[in-house]
């Protein structure tokens, strides 16, 4: 009863923050609902018993999407763009009734089977894993994952690409101004070391409850968004070598576990009993790119040279 | 029990200590007021809810989370009342509207 | 007591109800700012009750990163607003003499 009545409120506050995002007067307010929006949407997965979804949502929507896209509106408002026109977008609006309602009879018409637990839950044993998610990520459907991490590189190889060429070998982001003595510059000092643990510890954690990679990962990045943005630390020039080598560390390993696993029969196959030394090791190599990849998306193309 | 009934009261406390916060955020007349209600009362709800539930944790290292996570939500909140009020006051405070 | 724990996550839900009118009313940005930090505290003591209720204790960690961005937001938001997009609402004087 109290329970359902929860879940009501959660879903009221979720639609009337996601209609809000949309709807409201100014980019500012939009964006502040949408990042409200992803606190619910953290609480909403915790309520579906899904924790490793909701860390990963709580990390990309509380730290990351704000950064980013409070940061997009400042360029804007800097760069003299006015309001965006406030027209009906019935053309937009009927396409995203038209896919909710295409998700909503999918949803209804899956058959009544307990899904892919059962068989998960059988294999746990040798997986390397005993929280089922990393088992999946990294085992059961390995070559997704790695795919993934591909994927992420890729995009960052896109955003460079708009870096303009006087600007290249230069340091993403704008060049931070702190007060020395000021709130801000303290707050930058505090928080990387607990942000660190937290970070270390999920991706810790992650090979035996909820937690992994990406959740560590992104904590990372905010953490060390954060820092640059504190003047603490400064982002690396994008020739760096050692940078480079974080960013593809991920996909590397990942890569070289799978072909030792073709020479012993299958590509990205884990002999059970190497399987945790092996996932553990993927795990902090994707940690080290998801951190470096994921900071460096969010701070944009060298705009300046060096 | 006495654990039960010391997490029921504090929990309560806590919730109260939010709709505090609350009614101070729509209540009050101006942005300055507006943030002292807010970081103050909730914080200070979201401390009675960490307290309260400790009572019910399962081992020390979950009452460890539930003091770093209050002790985080503190130094967050202290921080973004700080900065947000010091770059409220340049627009000359209370009142109008956002020219963003 | 699972019952009441949910039940006071509930009301903490419906306390930023409150916190939502002052986003979409502004009317400083300030206030919306504010209002969005408040959802962020709301919501991890919700991630705490539930995690108490359901004995789920893992979800604390959820609560452990919400709590640490907490001011991400915030922060970026004082950022964007300073002239060149990257200074601080403490320093005195802005480089460009504003």
């Amino acid at each position: 009863m109290i329970s359902t009545a929860l879940d009501l409120v959660l879903v009221a506050l979720l639609v009337a923050a996601a209609l809000a995002a949309v709807g409201a007067r100014g980019l500012f307010a939009g964006v502040v609902f949408f990042v409200a929006y992803g606190v619910f949407v953290a609480i909403a997965w915790l309520r579906l018993d899904a924790i490793d979804v909701a860390l990963a949502e709580a990390a990309i929507g509380a730290g990351l999407t704000g950064v980013l896209l409070l940061g997009a509106v400042g360029h804007l408002t800097r760069a003299g763009a006015g309001a965006p026109p406030r027209r009906p977008a019935i053309p937009l609006a009927l396409a995203c009734a038209g896919i909710s309602v295409m998700l909503g009879w999918a949803f209804l018409s899956l058959p009544d089977a307990p899904g892919l637990q059962v068989p998960v839950a059988a294999a746990l044993p040798g997986s390397g894993s005993t929280n089922p998610v990393t088992s999946v990520l990294l085992n059961f459907r390995a070559f997704d994952t790695l795919l993934e991490s591909i994927v992420l590189l890729a995009v960052l190889v896109g955003v460079w690409a708009l870096a303009p060429d006087a600007a290249w070998g230069g340091r993403p982001g704008l060049v931070q101004r702190v007060r020395p003595d000021g709130v801000l510059a303290g707050f930058g000092r505090l928080l990387p070391p607990l942000g660190l643990l937290v970070g270390v510890y999920l991706v810790w954690a992650g090979t035996k409850q909820p937690g992994g990679a990406f959740q560590g990962g992104t904590v990372l990045a905010a953490v060390w968004l954060l820092a640059a943005m504190a003047g603490v630390t400064r982002a690396p020039r994008v020739t760096s070598l050692v940078l480079r080598i974080a960013l593809v560390a991920g996909p590397v390993l990942f890569l070289a576990v799978g072909m030792a696993g073709a020479l012993g029969g299958s590509f990205l196959g884990l002999r059970p009993d190497w399987a945790a030394a092996l996932v553990l090791t993927i795990e902090v190599g994707l940690t080290l790119s998801i951190a470096s990849a994921l900071a460096l998306l969010v701070l944009g193309p060298p705009e300046r040279a060096a | 029990m006495v654990a039960d009934i010391l997490t029921g009261v504090l929990v309560l406390l806590g919730v109260a200590g939010f709709f505090a916060g609350s009614v101070g955020l729509l209540r009050f007349p101006d942005t300055h007021s507006r943030l002292h209600a807010l970081t103050k009362a909730d914080n200070l709800g979201l401390g009675l809810i960490a307290l309260g539930l400790a009572f019910q944790a399962e081992g020390v290292a979950d009452i460890l989370k539930l003091a770093l996570i209050w002790a985080l939500a503190i130094l967050a909140a202290g921080t973004a009342a700080q900065l947000v009020a010091r770059s409220a006051l340049e627009d000359g405070a209370s009142g109008e509207e956002d020219a963003p | 007591m699972n019952d009441l724990l949910l039940a006071a996550a509930a009301l903490v839900l419906i306390s930023l109800a409150a916190g939502f009118w002052r986003v979409w009313r502004g009317p400083s940005m300030a206030d919306r700012m504010m209002a969005a930090q408040l959802v962020g505290t709301g919501g991890v003591a919700v991630v705490m009750l539930l995690a108490a209720a359901g004995g789920h204790w893992a979800m604390l960690d959820a609560a452990l990163v919400l709590a640490l961005l907490a001011a991400f937001a915030a922060v970026a938001f004082v950022k964007a607003r300073t002239p060149e997009g990257a200074g601080d609402p403490e320093a005195e004087e802005p480089q460009d003499g504003r």
